[in-house]
């Protein structure tokens, strides 16, 4: 096994996912094939290789500091499921 | 470890310093402070699907300026955002967009004076440029929290020290170092109250004469320069209470409670997080050429260590009193505009006054200099005219409260109100005459020698004029008399 | 009337021959009648369709028109539409209404095209087959029990069966290409950074490009102009001025040098293999020089793209949180609950597989090894590519290793991800590249793929068109959706 029950777990809790018991097997295997799959990557030496983020081979542009934006507040708050008056509610966030 | 033993404090500081743009990091959403809740959210910060970020430039430019103003080395060339996977409702993404791997800013220093005077240089390991969170309302609701995501995408720079620092106060001192820099930079508007400038302090002991570093703590978030020193120190505390007990320190975020004057962990950080950096696919290298770089060095003013030296040397003003006036930006450019219109008047007293009655008319009415109760032209006339003895300095204490909030000048008070000294000898000297006829034996003990009695003779001219009088001209009839 | 390209139906507007919403009406009809049963459409825009029909009529009537003027087409539901919801095929943005449009339905609306519908996908657009879809599986009009490809199998699917002239898609690994191709139409995907990808819901954010699908390849070219051109909202938008793709359609393809991966066609089934052969002869035919060439890296490339694109994913999906929008569980206990219930219950299983192995490559220990490598490999294989197009013009390949599939015949991951193999090296690389369809057989479609160099997209559209002159391929249309 090239990726176990427990990193499968501890995987869901950082992605904030539930895997239920009774799926959990089936997960592990299919991750193990595609871990073993993505392994052929160790195949080829790429010591002298600079990493590609993105196919264009461009640099960040720059904007003006202008504001553009204008205040869309009702139409983000009316899209939310729980909110009060200007906020967003979520349940008590523990600090 | 025995209570004998001598502990070594290591503090290292991460400030978090907004930086006064017009519109956020990655979109043109307005950045002013204090709008009601959501109203400065954009479709970025609001992390609706499908939207980008564009970089703004200012950022750079800004964060180029601080770099230039801490000598730092490395101004990269090339630097890169990269993304901090966590979850949490004030950050809407599900990350946060930093640079880990490639920041803008290293390797700069910055020297401060440590507990015996001496000059201490503490190495900053780099300013970062990142996204500010939004922030969570707690009291409001019960079972609740608020989101409230105006300052979501805020730009901020990171300002990472080596753990160079060794007690709280030196930790203060580069802190207040730090903010004004950013202050005089322009960058930042310095506001603490609003968390503009913030601090986390990783903060651990070692026995003195031991090498490696002990384990540290983060404290979380200070927002104020008393708050930093009490919380290192009561953190330093319970570390070592901790250690002697034969306990260990174990690596974590605490919050400080200013209320309770106490740190405690963070619970929300307690679940060993992994934050799964990686580059940003959506932003690409920020590329810069060195001119770019050059071009941004006209914008770095003069700092309050090169003013003080100015002040102190070319001025003659007192160390103390240098100091006081170079740490303030607002009072520097107002006293630096005033010393360039001088004529008579001395740089000096200009420094007297603007610490002493100007300053408490600033306090008493609870107001800061640039908000222009009192111009320079106004207190440039104050200056002049006591420099030419037209009034003496007593009455300018009168005409600058006068001149509090007006446009008035020092000349027009002194006409319309006639405060202007007594000048014409013939008129002082009927008045000196007939105090001294009122007097006969207390002229006769000053002519003795007895110069409390010049004093008395003085105050009692004074009196009569209102303080109009020249103490200079009083004491020359006095002794022709 | 004999509804053929994008030119003859222009004219027949221009002619004042049939009406904007004539031309709806038809093929709205044919959608009636035919998209419930290929599952192709998750809903109908008739409120934007309608005032967009009075807005071209009146341009065409004042004689403003575009060629694009008055064309009915349908947007992959991944492109943000105002006033209609753009669920990505996912229960998680199923009532999700946008606030605003993408920059690719921005460009096409304001050359006055019709948007009809919102087609199906696989969710997120991740998968090959359209099975990943919350509102069902997509049907191919060549086999009602066949998988159209995917992820864009709704978009392919109604260019098949012609319930429109045109279908925007989207490309991360090979979701226009495959689809394309298996349903039997004309696919092209451009560079990447041509296209902007702002109001793109994201899937993988250094490989999704948006593209379109059409009968020919000139009405590709036609569209694909339009949709093309820098955005500063997209800092990955290429600066680059912008191109009518459809300029070139005319010249000869002689002497062009077209390169063969030897190893790709070798690795293919006999019947397949016999068809893109004859693809690549008739080009040669054509005047085309044949060049073999080597792509050493690209055998690796889905092992890469299988670590770059989910660990992209696992970021860009992590702000469906059921906060702001989007699905959100009922009574959650805590924070945490409100977060795994909501994105557990809105996601889909392919959607969940993928966020957990791009999480797991991107986690402690694992990024150099993974994600970094996977970077590496990337660069290897765009400097394949390049060593190629040192030698050669376009490069000729097969698209999928099969024809369309039957539904449930690939369960394990992996197997689905092996239909990737000849689009996702380009993918990686950024390059332009198209499927065109090049026969039957055993009465399915296959396609060939065709991949230009960087920012070449009129040479490989030049191509596919002259073959479509001399060939009839794609005008092949399956039982039962003749025009």
């Amino acid at each position: 096994m090239l990726i176990n029950r427990k990193e499968v777990e501890q995987i869901a809790v950082l992605a904030k996912l539930h895997v239920s018991e009774s799926e959990i097997d089936a997960i592990v295997t299919s991750l193990d094939s595609i871990v073993e799959m993505i392994n052929h990557i160790s195949e080829v030496n790429t010591d002298n290789t600079k990493p590609m983020a993105n196919p264009m081979d461009a640099v960040q542009r720059l904007r003006a500091d202008e504001v553009t934006e204008t205040s869309i507040k009702e139409k983000l708050l009316s899209m939310a499921t729980q909110t009060d008056e200007d906020y967003f509610l979520v349940p008590t966030v523990v600090e | 470890m025995n209570n004998s033993t001598q502990w070594e404090t290591v503090i290292g500081l991460e400030i978090h310093t907004q930086l006064k743009t017009n519109s956020k990091l990655f979109a043109g959403t307005d950045t002013t402070y204090g709008a009601s809740p959501n109203s400065h959210v954009s479709m970025l910060e609001a992390a609706m699907p499908g939207t980008l970020p564009v970089f703004n430039e200012k950022v750079l430019r800004y964060a180029i300026r601080f770099g230039l103003a801490v000598g730092a080395k490395v101004i990269a060339k090339e630097s890169t955002f990269d993304r901090k996977n966590y979850f949490y409702p004030d950050s809407p993404k599900g990350y946060q967009i930093t640079q880990l791997n490639h920041p803008i800013v290293e390797h700069g220093t910055l020297t401060i004076q440590d507990k015996n005077g001496n000059d201490k240089i503490i190495r900053i390991n780099r300013a970062h440029i990142e996204e500010d969170a939004g922030k969570s309302v707690h009291d409001k609701y019960a079972e609740f929290s608020g989101i409230d995501l105006n300052r979501c995408g805020t730009p901020l720079i990171e300002i990472v020290s080596e753990p160079d620092l060794s007690s709280a106060k030196e930790a203060v001192t580069y802190m207040k170092e730090i903010h004004s820099i950013v202050t005089h930079l322009g960058i930042c508007d310095g506001n603490l109250q609003e968390g503009s400038f913030r601090c986390d302090a990783n903060v651990s002991i070692r026995p003195v004469g031991q090498n490696e570093l002990g384990t540290r703590t983060e404290l979380k978030n200070i927002n104020s320069f008393r708050f930093v020193e009490k919380a290192i120190n009561i953190e330093i505390k319970r570390q070592i209470k901790l250690l002697e007990s034969g306990g260990k320190v174990t690596q974590e975020t605490r919050l400080y409670d200013s209320d309770k004057n106490e740190t405690r962990p963070m619970r929300s950080k307690e679940e060993a997080n992994d934050y799964r950096y990686f580059p940003d696919p959506d932003l690409l290298p920020v590329v810069i050429d060195q001119a770019y770089i050059d071009n941004e060095k006209q914008y770095i003013p003069e700092f309050p260590a090169a003013k003080i030296i100015r002040y102190t040397q070319g001025l003659e003003i007192k160390p103390d009193d240098a100091k006081i006036i170079a740490q303030d930006k607002s009072l520097a450019e107002f006293f630096d505009e005033t010393v360039k219109s001088l004529k008579q008047a001395k740089a000096k007293t200009a420094a007297n006054m603007l610490l002493g009655e100007f300053s408490a008319l600033l306090n008493s009415n609870d107001v800061k200099v640039e908000d222009n109760n009192l111009n320079v032209a106004q207190f440039v006339g104050l200056l002049e005219a006591l420099a030419e003895g037209k009034i003496s300095h007593k009455i300018a204490k009168t005409i600058i409260e006068k001149m509090w909030g007006t446009n008035l000048l020092a000349e027009e008070i002194i006409k319309t109100e006639g405060l202007g000294q007594v000048s014409d000898s013939g008129e002082l000297e009927t008045i000196v005459k007939e105090i001294i006829n009122n007097n006969q034996s207390q002229f006769a003990a000053y002519k003795e020698g007895d110069m409390k009695m010049f004093n008395y003779f003085v105050g009692q001219v004074m009196k009569q004029t209102k303080g109009r009088a020249n103490p200079a001209q009083v004491k020359t009839i006095l002794e022709k008399s | 009337m004999k509804l053929s390209g994008i030119k003859s139906i222009s004219q027949a507007l221009h002619n004042k021959i049939i009406s904007v919403q004539e031309l709806h009406d038809i093929y709205l009809k044919r959608l009636n009648t035919h998209a419930e049963n290929l599952n192709c459409i998750i809903n109908y825009t008739p409120e934007t369709a309608n005032q967009q029909i009075k807005a071209a009529q009146a341009l065409i009537d004042n004689k403003q028109a575009h060629l694009l003027t008055g064309i009915p087409l349908v947007h992959k539901d991944l492109f943000c539409t105002t006033g209609v919801n753009t669920t990505c095929g996912s229960r998680m943005l199923e009532n999700f209404v946008a606030p605003y449009d993408a920059t690719v339905v921005k460009n096409l609306n304001n050359r006055g095209m019709i948007t009809m519908a919102k087609a199906n996908m696989d969710e997120f657009a991740m998968g090959s087959s359209n099975e990943n879809s919350y509102f069902g599986a997509v049907k191919n009009p060549w086999g009602l029990n066949r998988v159209p490809g995917g992820s864009s199998g709704g978009s392919a699917a109604v260019v098949a069966a012609g319930l429109a002239p045109i279908a925007t898609g989207t490309d991360t690994g090979g979701s226009i290409r495959q689809p394309a191709a298996l349903t039997g139409i004309t696919g092209i995907k451009p560079s990447y950074g041509r296209a902007s990808r702002y109001g793109m819901v994201a899937f993988a954010s250094s490989l999704d490009q948006a593209g379109v699908f059409a009968r020919s390849a000139e009405d590709c070219a036609y569209v694909l102009s339009e949709m093309c051109g820098f955005d500063a909202k997209d800092s990955t938008s290429a600066q680059v001025a912008k191109e009518d793709f459809s300029e070139n359609l005319n010249q000869s393809i002689k002497g062009l040098k077209v390169g063969i991966v030897t190893e790709w066609m070798d690795g293919l089934s006999p019947d397949i293999k016999q068809a893109t052969e004859q693809a690549i002869a008739k080009l040669q035919d054509m005047g085309a020089q044949l060049v073999e060439i080597e792509l050493p890296t690209a055998h690796l490339a889905v092992s890469a793209y299988y670590v770059i694109a989910p660990a992209e994913c696992s970021s860009n999906l992590s702000r469906f949180d059921g906060i702001r929008y989007g699905h959100q569980c009922e009574n959650p206990v805590d924070l945490n609950d409100l977060y795994v219930r909501s994105r557990s219950e809105g996601f889909g299983e392919e959607v969940k597989r993928r966020i957990m192995i791009g999480t797991w490559a991107l986690s402690a220990g694992f990024y150099d090894a993974y994600y970094r490598k996977a970077q590496k490999i990337r660069r290897l294989i765009a400097q394949d590519f390049d060593r190629a197009f040192a030698q050669v013009d376009i490069i000729a390949a097969p698209v999928s290793p099969e024809t369309a599939f039957k539904f449930n015949t690939k369960k394990d991951p992996v197997s689905m991800y092996q239909e990737d193999i000849y689009t996702i090296p380009s993918s990686l690389a950024g390059l332009p590249c198209l499927s065109m369809p090049i026969g039957l057989v055993d009465d399915l479609p296959v396609g060939l793929q065709l991949i230009g160099h960087n920012l070449q997209e009129s040479t490989i559209l030049n191509v596919a068109h002259q073959y479509q002159q001399d060939t009839n391929f794609h005008k092949m249309v399956a039982e039962g959706y003749d025009e």
